[in-house]
């Protein structure tokens, strides 16, 4: 059955992107507590539809910049589940050997130019991104995820000011989940939502309901025909909630209950299943969908697992294109 | 050959790289009309427009970022800082983002950026406008540092760090930019990891960079009356670092002492005593003497000043009691 505005094929893809995205950091969370993943692992879980609804307004040619939490983003812009997922197991089949890890997933080719390990620091990333495009006289639009507290760096300030001076192709995507690690947005921020701010640079801002792929797509969508016809940049702001910790080991105890058990109730992907079945989608199809995005994460632990770490050798390598073992070795 | 300053022979190296490759930009704070402080990118806005020369506003961490998004996306942006002092307002660009991201995507990305910045004493600019600030990006992995001190240096050298395809700290002294000197009327590169022997000797080295090259050579002149043969190896380049030439100069004079501008605790002086000691033990007649500036914050008032950086007379005290002369 097709829905009037939006074909069967983007709806179904927006549901399995999600599915894809939950289940890669479902797995993550279990592997996480059984020991065999390292370092921090940052799940996105609850703000899946954010990842979604931007790319789906996006072309492939498109370039990004992520954050902490960016594996949603990555997936959602192309990422495959498995060399992903062996990335952050740190094996050298993974997007970066193994070198990088779950804040730094990286595939140029696919636009992804890189999740971030320091807050706001994409930000600028991205606004070269759009220079370079303007400069190229080339229609790709660049979008910058950060995150609520990530507007309280100055990169964001310093990198709106300058793609707003210069009409830079550039749409910046706030994906507000209220909390920057256990601080609350409005105990350290005066303004009741970051897009405002977007007055100040004399740009279009917009505040979305972020658990809505269609929302945000829709919003993401108008900020980026926008940007490629060369009027500039753009704040979207996503509305949504981190329905687990900072990261994973975080019992986030220092949300209310009360609203947490609020914003359960407004889970992207449940809500998204009823809405399809209320657009008359098949629950069967569905269904199937859930079943083969199992099926696909369960292929790509394996294939992480069966991967091998990085040979201790390649400690040494690519810290520099040229000259790097003269360059490391004093 | 012909006689230009140090700032000239930057800004001719940078126009070629301009007129040979498009992805070639310039990004920094009062390049257009002004043609940067230090008259460095002069004529460019004119010459290459708006496009390519990026007047940014006072936003140093915001340009320095961008500079390394464009980078990443095959430009070779080329950042100017107006003192390396405010490199502290985009130390995360350089230090987090520049030089890690080759690595941390293991080998994907290339990063050809190249960070101007004017450094040094001596111009009584006091506190957080004459600092020489080299050490802090010799320890960082993934940066490269280069530091001439010469016209015909500058020039080979800036156009081998612009077509490098890793991040480049290019830090140019104040108090060399109006020194005219003879260079090569031909296109030359002077490749990144190669040191030059200013003046050769057989008692000493004075192994020094930038502004402390000519220090060096007062100094050695001094010392040549008093019958000392001291030679000056400019590093020009301390990442990558000219080991061989250190290894084979140190082998002949048996004696060293390092010579910079920087403060001395924790300057690259250290860490090169270090590697001498380390593995040319057998080869010195003495203990290795480093020569810098106190460990203090760079003073205004010129007496002040002039107390807190090495000058040729420290060099020769330092020499002559190495040889116990």
């Amino acid at each position: 059955m097709e829905n009037k505005k939006y074909s069967k094929e983007m709806l179904l893809g927006m549901y399995e992107m999600m599915l894809r995205i939950r289940k890669f950091e479902l797995r993550l969370t279990e592997y996480f507590t059984k020991g065999m993943l390292y370092g921090n692992i940052h799940t996105s879980i609850g703000q899946e539809a954010v990842a979604v609804g931007v790319c789906a307004a996006l072309e492939k040619t498109d370039y990004m910049t992520s954050t902490h939490r960016g594996h949603g983003h990555s997936l959602a812009k192309g990422a495959r589940s498995d060399i992903m997922m062996a990335e952050l197991f740190g094996r050298e089949t993974g997007y970066c050997r193994g070198k990088g890890g779950s804040m730094h997933v990286t595939d140029v080719s696919l636009g992804i130019l890189g999740s971030n390990g320091i807050v706001g620091a994409g930000i600028p990333i991205a606004t070269g991104s759009g220079l370079t495009s303007k400069i190229k006289g080339t229609k790709e639009v660049t979008v910058a995820f950060f995150g609520d507290s990530a507007s309280n760096q100055g990169t964001f300030h310093e990198s709106i000011n300058m793609a707003a001076a210069w009409k830079l192709p550039v749409v910046y995507l706030c994906e507000n989940n209220n909390y920057g690690v256990s601080v609350n947005i409005h105990t350290v921020t005066n303004t009741e939502t970051i897009a405002e701010r977007a007055v100040a640079y004399n740009i279009p801002g917009v505040t979305v309901d972020g658990n809505n792929p269609l929302e945000v797509y829709e919003a993401v969508k108008k900020a980026v025909d926008r940007a490629r016809e060369g009027k500039g940049p753009s704040i979207v702001e996503c509305m949504t909630w981190r329905m687990r910790g900072h990261y994973e080991g975080d019992p986030a105890t220092y949300r209310d209950k009360k609203i947490t058990e609020e914003w359960a109730k407004k889970d992207p992907i449940e809500n998204f299943k009823k809405y399809l079945i209320e657009e008359g989608y098949d629950e069967k199809e569905l269904q199937a969908i859930e079943e083969a995005m199992e099926d696909e994460i369960e292929a790509a632990i394996q294939f992480a697992l069966d991967s091998p770490f990085p040979d201790p050798s390649e400690v040494t390598t690519d810290v520099y294109a040229c000259d790097n073992e003269r360059s490391v070795a004093r | 050959m012909k006689k230009i300053s140090i700032s000239a022979a930057i800004r001719e190296g940078m126009r070629e790289e301009m007129l040979r490759d498009e992805n070639v930009i310039m990004v920094g704070e009062d390049l257009g009309r002004m043609g940067s402080p230090f008259a460095i990118t002069l004529g460019f806005l004119d010459e290459f427009g708006p496009n390519r020369v990026i007047e940014t506003p006072i936003s140093e961490s915001g340009f320095t970022g961008m500079a390394v998004g464009a980078a990443m996306r095959g430009m070779r942006p080329v950042v100017e800082l107006m003192y390396v002092d405010f490199v502290s307002v985009a130390m995360d660009p350089v230090m987090n983002q520049a030089a890690k991201m080759r690595y941390m995507t293991g080998g994907q990305v290339k990063v050809p950026l190249v960070v101007r910045a004017p450094m040094g004493s001596g111009r009584r600019n006091a506190g957080q406008h004459s600092q020489c600030l080299e050490t802090l990006f010799t320890h960082i992995p993934g940066l490269k540092v280069v530091c001439p001190s010469t016209a015909k240096d500058a020039k080979g050298l800036i156009k081998a760090a612009i077509r490098d395809d890793d991040p480049v700290i290019f830090l140019e002294h104040k108090l060399l930019y109006a020194r005219k000197e003879e260079v090569p009327e031909e296109e030359y590169i002077i490749p990144l990891g190669q040191a030059d022997v200013k003046r050769e000797g057989k008692d000493i080295t004075i192994i020094t960079w930038s502004r402390q090259v000519y220090f060096a050579l007062e100094a050695a002149e001094e010392l040549a009356k008093e019958g000392i043969d001291a030679e000056v190896l400019d590093l020009r380049t301390l990442v990558p670092l000219d080991w061989e030439a250190i290894r084979k100069s140190v082998c002949k004079t048996h004696n060293v002492v390092v010579v910079h501008e920087g403060v001395k605790r924790s300057g690259y002086g250290g860490e090169l005593s270090a590697q001498i000691t380390e593995e040319l033990f057998d080869e010195l007649d003495s203990p290795v003497t480093r020569v810098a500036a106190l460990n203090v914050v760079p003073p205004f008032a010129p007496t002040l000043e002039d107390a807190f950086f090495p000058h040729p007379e420290d060099i020769v005290k330092a020499v002559k009691k190495v040889l116990n002369r």
